[in-house]
């Protein structure tokens, strides 16, 4: 379609709209007078004083927000060495001193050699308790207002696997509900982890051990990671994480429980300061039904490496390619026909719970 | 080099000075900056919980208007191809606004990413730990950082040649100019992938994102231009031919048409097919469980944006009135396309099912006021100093009260946009 054009005359300026205006209107004088000095001086102290009055908030800015030389230049986790590592954790444990005036026990811990971590949840046995949440947000100094919680649970109607059908946010007096089964879902611990891949900062990375660890201290809280995540596994300060005195942890290491600052992601971590020193979650410890089994994939002896091979298996959107470490199984037969498991009174922990 | 001091320090005193529409302006774009300025400060204090972004819709209006911006400037180009490749006359004084509307959009699409960011203090992380090419984040900023610089140098050349009086050398900026318009698709289409790139974000995760980020970019971008090259004209006396703005009507009108197609096959895939991908656009587009928070702003925006298809398609958009409302009309209608329409839905329901919905708050928006309300400041500016050089009244041997004198009549203002004579 060939549009007409109009007036393609080269030099006509379009418009004239400066007709009749003063062309000296509003305009100081050149030359330094008196007059305009003072004015001059008078509009640089308006602007400041405004200046100055915009940025006032940042007079309550908490002193633990406020820069210090030492965060300033702390390095990269993988580039610390033992001297900066040893650094690194004296200051936090002056700082949690400080705060809630308990010295933590915090440490750096190494994966171990030979050792694969991976979870898998048993979904016959799951009652949706919801008790492994809670344990997880006291075992990891979680924030506690608002409560961030790693471990979500979906109550699934029977006859779907389709998590857009789960509900998040049951709350009936006892579980299990009959005509329900239970999904706990965290993090996965892919093997090949989009939020790594697009953190541009290297805060979020793989351990030799397979679990994805977060430098608190190194984000810088862009939340692409977040956004990639597939499993919604991670979690972000959006404010200053609240944790009563008594209600701290001091079992800590440097890339799992320690306490976080605003503006940071975090996100499950298998509980490395338990596991990689022989011991089992938090979560799997809490569960009443013995749903929840941990272990070490690379020794073909261990609990998970045997449920592996003789259970069957899958894992979550396996479509979007991320390999999970956190498998789910069924019993073979019905559960419910099977087990005697006491219903549980879930009111006390599942209210106000899921936020 | 104390020659270019001078222009600097000439530049700066000279943005000081204008008419009382001038001031006005100034004034008024200072004081919104400063409100936007005093917000982003309770956000810092506060966390970015002073923001309506949840842990279930994470990101929200910062980094809508970032990826809207980022449109803007690669939008420059289509002032920059028809002058430098096809020597279009029309247009080659008005080359360098657009250019410098680039340098400006993406300081603002810079400073959104930073007021977007949990730990603003950390930034310099960036250089000590750069993880790429495996975050496209990272090449984000390469893409960004190297057009401003690009765009900055080739504005800031010819202003100070034609300052000076000399003749650009055309080996300093023709090689450049012909990067930045390669560059110029490559920030829109990095920024794309910044998005398309995330599997477990189905409506994300498609093809013609990228794509339909161009032609929506080239579609909004110049229709800003034909706007603000009005504004101009208005204020500055600055010739702007008729022929010109034609010109970018007729590249706005095939780039919306294409947009339209683009987001066209977008919804038929997702529609048509159904299942879990077509969630989001379901949320988006009709609303999911009882939750239509972004219902009534996609709806707007397709009608903006087909109102001013309509009218470009018909003779109607010869007339100067029509085309300006055709542009505000996709301006706004694409804002929201991208925005609101695009940004948030990945987000809901979020990837394990669970719908939250995201509603910006108040210091949310005024921080952003706040952004747009300081690259306008820096594009008054910019004009401010570009337009007497260009007109050769400030140049390196005219003594600096008289020109005060003489723009101060014709600078930039506030000035309502109207038909252009014909
Ligand atoms: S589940 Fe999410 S957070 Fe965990 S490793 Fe996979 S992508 Fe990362
Ligand atoms: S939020 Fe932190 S960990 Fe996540 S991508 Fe950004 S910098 Fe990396």
């Amino acid at each position: 379609m060939k549009l007409p054009v109009i007036d393609q005359q080269p030099t006509s300026t379009c418009h004239s709209s400066s007709g009749g205006r003063n062309p000296y209107g509003g305009l100081s004088r050149p030359g330094m007078t008196r007059r305009s000095f003072l004015r001059r001086g008078a509009a640089t102290t308006g602007g400041l004083a405004a200046l100055a009055a915009s940025l006032s908030p940042l007079r309550d800015l908490d002193s633990d927000d406020a820069p210090s030389v030492q965060k300033f230049l702390q390095k990269h986790y993988k580039e610390m060495d033992g001297a900066d590592m040893e650094a690194a954790l004296e200051r936090i444990r002056n700082e949690v001193e400080h705060r809630y005036e308990v010295r933590p026990n915090i440490r750096d811990i190494k994966p171990m050699d030979g050792v694969e971590f991976v979870y898998a949840l048993n979904l016959s046995r799951c009652i949706g308790c919801r008790r492994c949440v809670h344990a997880c947000v006291e075992e990891n100094n979680q924030s506690r207002d608002p409560e961030i919680q790693y471990i979500r649970v979906l109550e699934m109607p029977r006859g779907s696997m389709d998590i857009e059908d789960g509900n998040h946010h049951y709350d009936h007096e006892t579980v299990p509900d009959e005509s329900h089964f239970y999904m706990p879902i965290q993090c996965h611990q892919c093997a090949n982890p989009p939020c790594v891949k697009v953190c541009p900062v290297e805060a979020t990375w793989q351990e030799p051990d397979g679990i994805t660890v977060v430098d608190y201290d190194w984000c810088i809280g862009c939340r692409y990671c977040e956004a990639a995540c597939p499993y919604w596994a991670r979690r972000f300060n959006f404010s200053k994480p609240t944790l009563p005195k008594a209600d701290l942890n001091p079992d800590m290491s440097y890339l799992s429980n320690r306490p976080r600052q605003k503006g940071v992601m975090e996100k499950c971590h298998f509980c490395l300061h338990r596991t990689r020193e022989g011991r089992m979650p938090a979560c799997l410890e809490v569960c009443p039904t013995g749903a929840r089994k941990f272990g070490n994939v690379l020794d073909p002896q261990s609990e998970v490496s045997q449920i592996l091979r003789t259970k069957r298996v899958f894992v979550l959107k396996a479509e979007v390619g991320t390999l999970p470490r956190f498998f789910y199984y069924f019993d073979e037969r019905d559960p419910f026909a099977q087990l005697t498991i006491e219903s549980v009174d879930a009111k006390t922990v599942s209210a106000g719970s899921a936020p | 080099m104390r020659e270019y001091l001078r222009f600097l320090s000439r530049c700066f005193r000279l943005s000081f000075h204008g008419n009382w529409q001038y001031y006005a302006w100034m004034l008024a774009l200072t004081i919104v900056a400063l409100v936007g300025l005093n917000a982003y400060a309770k956000q810092i204090v506060a966390g970015l919980a002073t923001t309506g972004m949840t842990d279930q819709v994470s990101w929200g209006l910062y980094i809508a208007n970032f990826t809207y911006l980022v449109g803007v400037a690669a939008a420059a180009v289509m002032l920059v191809i028809p002058v430098y490749i096809y020597k279009n006359r029309d247009l080659s004084n008005l080359v360098i606004l657009g250019e410098l509307l680039a340098v400006a959009a993406i300081i603002m699409s810079l400073l959104f990413v930073m007021v977007d960011l949990g730990r603003p203090d950390r930034f310099h992380h960036l250089l000590l730990r750069f993880n790429f090419p495996q975050s496209i984040l990272t090449w984000d900023v390469i893409v960004l950082n190297v057009y401003l610089l690009l765009n900055l140098h080739i504005c800031g050349y010819l202003i100070y040649c034609k300052y000076c009086k000399r003749e650009p050398s055309r080996k300093f900026y023709i090689p450049f100019v012909f990067i930045a318009i390669v560059w110029a698709i490559s920030i829109h289409t990095v920024t794309a992938f910044l998005y398309s790139g995330l599997g477990g974000r189905p409506f994300w995760n498609s093809a013609v994102i990228a794509p339909r980020f161009i032609a929506s970019a080239f579609a909004a971008g110049p229709a800003i231009i034909i706007l603000t090259l009005q504004v101009i004209q208005r204020a500055t006396r600055h010739p702007v031919r008729p022929a010109a703005l034609q010109l970018l009507r007729r590249i706005v009108t095939v780039a919306l048409s294409i947009n339209m197609f683009l987001l066209g096959s977008e919804l038929f895939t997702a529609f048509y097919t159904g299942g879990t991908h077509a969630v989001s656009a379901k949320y988006l587009f009709f609303g999911l469980h009882g939750y239509h928070a972004l219902v009534p702003w996609i709806w707007t925006a397709v009608a903006l944006n087909m109102l001013a298809l309509i009218v470009l398609y018909t003779p109607l958009a010869l007339k100067m009135r029509y085309l300006n409302l055709a542009c505000v009309a996709m301006v706004i209608g694409i804002w929201i396309e991208k925005g609101m329409g695009l940004v948030v839905p990945a987000f809901v329901p979020s990837p394990i099912g669970e719908i939250v919905e995201y509603f910006p708050t108040l210091n949310e928006i005024l921080v952003c006021l706040g952004i747009w309300a300081f690259g306008l400041l820096l594009y008054t500016i910019f004009v401010r100093i570009t337009i007497p050089v260009l007109q050769g009244r400030l140049l390196i041997d005219v003594v600096f009260h008289t020109v005060q004198h003489q723009v101060a009549a014709e600078s930039p203002a506030a000035q309502p946009v109207v038909e252009v004579a014909s």
